[in-house]
């Protein structure tokens, strides 16, 4: 196993009945990269992730995170990733300190540790106000910072964004994705999937799922250059045209 | 343990936050604890009877008195048609008909001999069974008085008669609430736990936090055990709350000691508690969790041995009950609030109790899948 | 109208689409009165009792017979001094003893008369009490007997006719009760459920800004459960009448009419318990959790209504059940007629008519 490996898979398949979600994907992923999980609805995306996270047994094929294969050892993986759903997934009947205490706390985290480190995330977030307030009345941008914040907040090796942005205004997605540098910039992996073309180019590889297959794999620009265009947009469009599998 | 402490920590504020549910939690048992065991007597008093007197004689008047004047019965109407009397029954108006037929007195005194008809709704059969035992040792004892006044018995010919004392142990006064208002606390704790768990899961995969947990790397026996606990001190809670009205409404002091009643609830609170946490993880929404309660509920409450007997019903009806955990803490409830049993006679019960909840937890914990 | 077909279309397909839920619903009530058809029932049978027999002799030994006999009875224990008594009530083995004195058959030979004792563990007094009088019914039978032999004048013999239940079946009392219970609580669960659901999850948001009547959307979708309950009515009376034994001496489209009424009213409670209710477990609480005890307690088919104190007797006419069960034991049991049960056709309609304009009122109130 190379050292500066986050993800590594091969074959990875999964079955639900006679449907093949997930057909003998094959990727590596490095140790601080952005990695750009692109496909449409229903290609596969989150399915594949699940198995990943360890939320889902693979039908087929190997993978590892973080070192640890996610056959035996998903609860090792658990310890070293962070993940945000597509489903907002806070409690929304409790306030901002308590979801990130929570969290904090069954990461294992010292109580020194979670004050501290939620002393700094309310005031990265600028939600010193708001620590006390329930959840639920928070506006969905903020909701999805402060997932994201959750998600990082035991400083995991490895985080699975699903569809982070979905839903959320340019401003904010501007902002999201600056926190996302930031993680990256701290040696975080980040394996995110996303609808918006133009989040794709802040990757520094894509890959493009139709159909439960890997169609392509590269640098945002190598895709342009080999799928002659010079959009993200097209070369998305290209790809998915061949899909026959019906988006949800 | 110190994940364990933080999922209470969550557990508890949620809890909390959500007040119009605790109201319920408190509320729903207090009122029906202080109203429904009054409703809950079987003993036949007031039985509504319709008289057909077709005979119209000193002796049916003297009979028809001599009934009215027990107090079990209610003269509901006095007719000469049996018709209109079976009509009185269909309405609703008259549990039992009592028939004397034209020269009911001749014959009686003429023929040595006369009989009298008797007509009851059956469809209860409890009171239709009751009340025609106690019209006939009415009758009978009419008839003693009827005897004695035509000839005098005892020397020559005497009349065999066995006297029967009755006595009613462990409640002499059958005071029936002694019985009821356990028994019925019994049940709102059950509803009350169950309810609370089996939709605590089904609610956490249906809002999607389930996902958020699942990632992490807690242990699904503190997952479960961070469900339980809460509810388990709510459970004793309305134990507790339950006892006081048992002592303050109903004067109701256990003959045996309060500490082996709480004894078995925290088991028995356990192994419900597990057995709705159970439901929770094979349920995809709460309305399903919520049907699949109601059906054990019904089971449950109805095959508990609080309503009806137990010993009346079929082998395989018996079973079910010998698996259903409401009936053991009714028979505990029983044998320590009126017999003064101690934790050694109820040690089978505990036993079992143990059982169930061993296994309804870690059932609940091993269905309990962190990944599909 | 078109619109609100369109409603009641998604609905059915909310619903069919869900099978584990489509078979619980269908299923539960199949179940629930096989079950309670055959293992309720009010009446104590086999009843384990104790018998402690000083005289062992003749006629004890025939009266014991007697008893072990009767279908009310079963002789568990056979004691042999008054101090086990206590103990096998402990224990719970026994529910009444029966004393029997030294001399039993010499006494009422030569002196014709003798001591019995019964014994009742009262815990449970209502049981207690049946017992006690089926025990001392059958040794006065015994007494009887014994008196016939001796050609006593001046008898009067009872004769005894049981209508419309003359095998004396539980089933005839608790068919009609499971099903007021049944129907009830599952037509009010779910409708209040339903709506609650969409509440929680947002989607009733969604519903509202279309164009259609915001009270059509809610009615829609207590319309499916109409369907199943009517399915659900039919499963019950076909397993009454060929499984249970449990006849319908009435009219059956009476019978199915008037459920129907009683269906309408338990979706319109269901209606206005989901617009006071925020979360479904508030709707399952106030649904399930808060109507459950009441309606078997009562709706009179556990408890005699009359047997009960003023208040409660009063208080029990706010029961739907108890109009229901009135109802079926009336058609279903009795074979009456409408002119039997018009005061409870009225009182339910009047039932529907408050529950649904209260539901109304306040989702109006909500809504707007």
């Amino acid at each position: 196993m190379n050292n500066d490996t986050a993800i590594r898979t091969h074959d990875l398949t999964k079955r639900f009945g006679g449907f093949i979600a997930v057909n003998k994907i094959s990727f590596d992923v490095k140790k601080g990269e952005i990695f750009g999980f692109l496909g449409a609805n229903g290609a596969g995306k989150t399915t594949a992730m699940r198995m990943l996270c360890g939320l889902s047994i693979p039908s087929d094929g190997m993978a590892t995170v973080a070192g640890f294969d996610v056959y035996k050892e998903n609860e090792k993986i658990k310890k070293s990733i962070g993940y945000m759903s597509q489903q907002f997934s806070l409690y929304d009947d409790l306030t901002v300190k308590e979801n990130m205490r929570f969290y904090g706390g069954i990461y294992g985290k010292s109580n020194q540790f979670i004050k501290e480190k939620t002393k700094l995330i309310l005031d990265q977030l600028q939600l010193k106000n708001e620590a006390n307030l329930l959840v639920k009345s928070l506006p969905l941008g903020w909701k999805q910072k402060l997932a994201f914040s959750v998600a990082m907040f035991h400083e995991p090796e490895i985080i699975f964004l699903d569809e982070p942005t979905g839903g959320v205004d340019p401003v904010t997605r501007r902002e999201f994705w600056t926190m996302i540098y930031k993680a990256a910039a701290t040696g975080t992996t980040v394996f995110v999937t996303t609808h918006y073309m133009d989040e794709a180019e802040y990757c520094d590889r894509v890959s493009i799922m139709v159909d439960g297959r890997i169609e392509a794999l590269d640098t945002p620009a190598a895709l342009k250059k080999n799928y002659n265009t010079n959009s993200m947009d097209d070369v998305f469009l290209q790809l998915a045209r061949k899909a026959t599998r019906k988006s949800d | 343990m110190r994940t364990l402490l933080f999922l209470l920590q969550k557990e508890f504020k949620q809890i909390f936050r959500d007040p119009s549910i605790l109201r319920i939690i408190f509320i729903i048992p207090i009122i029906q604890l202080l109203i429904l065991p009054w409703a809950a007597d079987y003993e036949i008093k007031n039985i509504q009877l319709t008289v057909v007197d077709q005979d119209h004689s000193a002796y049916s008047r003297q009979l028809i008195s001599k009934i009215t004047s027990t107090g079990y019965f209610r003269l509901a109407n006095y007719t000469n048609a049996y018709p209109q009397a079976l009509k009185d029954v269909e309405n609703g108006d008259a549990d039992l008909i009592l028939q004397i037929p034209v020269a009911f007195e001749r014959q009686l005194v003429k023929e040595n001999e006369a009989t009298l008809f008797l007509a009851m709704n059956a469809i209860d059969g409890v009171k239709a069974n009751l009340g025609s035992a106690y019209l006939r040792s009415i009758i009978q004892d009419f008839n003693r008085e009827v005897r004695m006044e035509w000839i005098q018995l005892p020397r020559l010919n005497p009349e065999t008669q066995i006297d029967i004392t009755t006595s009613n142990w462990f409640n002499p006064l059958m005071n029936y609430k002694y019985f009821m208002v356990p028994g019925i606390l019994v049940l709102l704790l059950t509803m009350v736990g169950v309810n609370l768990t089996s939709i605590n899961i089904v609610k956490e995969k249906e809002i999607g936090t389930i996902e958020q947990i699942n990632v992490t790397p807690i242990k699904k026996i503190h997952f479960i055990l961070g469900k339980l606990i809460p509810f388990w001190l709510l459970g004793m809670l309305v134990l507790t709350i339950g006892l006081g009205i048992a002592r303050l409404a109903y004067g109701i002091v256990p003959a045996g000691s309060v500490l082996t009643i709480y004894a078995f609830a925290a088991l028995f609170l356990l192994a419900v508690l597990g057995l709705g946490l159970l439901v929770s993880t094979y349920a995809h929404t709460q309305q399903q969790a919520m049907l699949v309660t109601f059906f054990i509920m019904m089971i449950f409450i109805l095959l508990s041995g609080l309503y009806t007997s137990i010993d009346s019903m079929p082998t395989w009806a018996k079973w079910i009950t010998r698996l259903n955990p409401v009936t053991y803490f009714i028979e505990v409830m029983r044998m320590v609030v009126l017999k003064g049993s101690g934790l050694i006679d109820i040690k089978k019960h505990l036993l079992i109790m143990l059982g169930f909840a061993v296994v309804l937890n870690s059932w609940a914990i091993m269905n309990y899948r962190k990944r599909s | 109208m078109k619109q609100f077909f369109v409603f009641i279309k998604k609905e059915f397909y909310h619903i069919f689409r869900d099978k584990r839920t489509m078979f619980i619903l269908l299923g539960m009530p199949i179940v629930q009165i096989i079950i309670f058809g055959f293992a309720l029932t009010n009446e104590v049978k086999n009843a384990k009792i104790g018998v402690l027999d000083f005289a062992k002799d003749a006629a004890s030994t025939s009266l014991i017979t007697e008893i072990q006999a009767s279908r009310y009875f079963d002789i568990a224990q056979t004691l042999s001094s008054q101090k086990e008594i206590e103990p096998v009530f402990q224990k719970g083995n026994v529910k009444l003893v029966i004393v029997l004195p030294a001399n039993f058959n010499a006494e009422l030979t030569h002196l014709h008369t003798a001591k019995i004792q019964i014994i009742a563990d009262a815990t449970d007094p209502n049981i207690a009490n049946q017992l006690t009088n089926y025990a001392s019914a059958i040794i006065r039978d015994y007494q009887q007997r014994i008196t016939e032999n001796q050609q006593l004048p001046y008898t009067i013999q009872t004769q005894v006719r049981m209508l419309y239940n003359p095998q004396m079946k539980g089933a005839y009392n608790f068919v009609p009760g499971v099903m007021a219970m049944v129907l009830l609580l599952v037509c009010t669960m779910m409708t209040a459920i339903t709506i609650v659901r969409e509440k929680e999850l947002g989607t009733m948001e969604i519903l509202l800004v279309s164009p259609a009547r915001p009270f059509r959307i809610i009615v829609a979708k207590a319309i499916p459960y109409l369907l199943l309950s009517t399915i659900n009515i039919a499963s019950i009376l076909l397993l009454s009448v060929f499984v249970l034994g449990v006849p319908i001496n009435g009219s059956i489209w009476l019978l199915l009419g008037v459920s129907m009424l009683f269906i309408l009213v338990s979706l319109s409670l269901g209606l206005l318990i989901s617009a006071s209710a925020d979360t479904q477990q508030t709707a399952m609480f106030i649904a399930l959790v808060a109507l459950f005890l009441p309606t078997v307690m009562l709706s009179g088919f556990m408890f005699p209504v009359a047997n009960m104190p003023v208040v409660l007797r009063v208080l029990s006419n706010v029961v739907p059940a108890k109009w229901y069960y009135n109802i079926v034991n009336a058609v279903m049991i009795k074979g009456l007629g409408v002119q039997a049960i018009w005061k409870e056709l009225l009182i339910l309609s009047g039932m529907l008519i408050f529950f649904l304009g209260l539901a109304i009122q306040k989702f109006k109130i909500r809504l707007a």
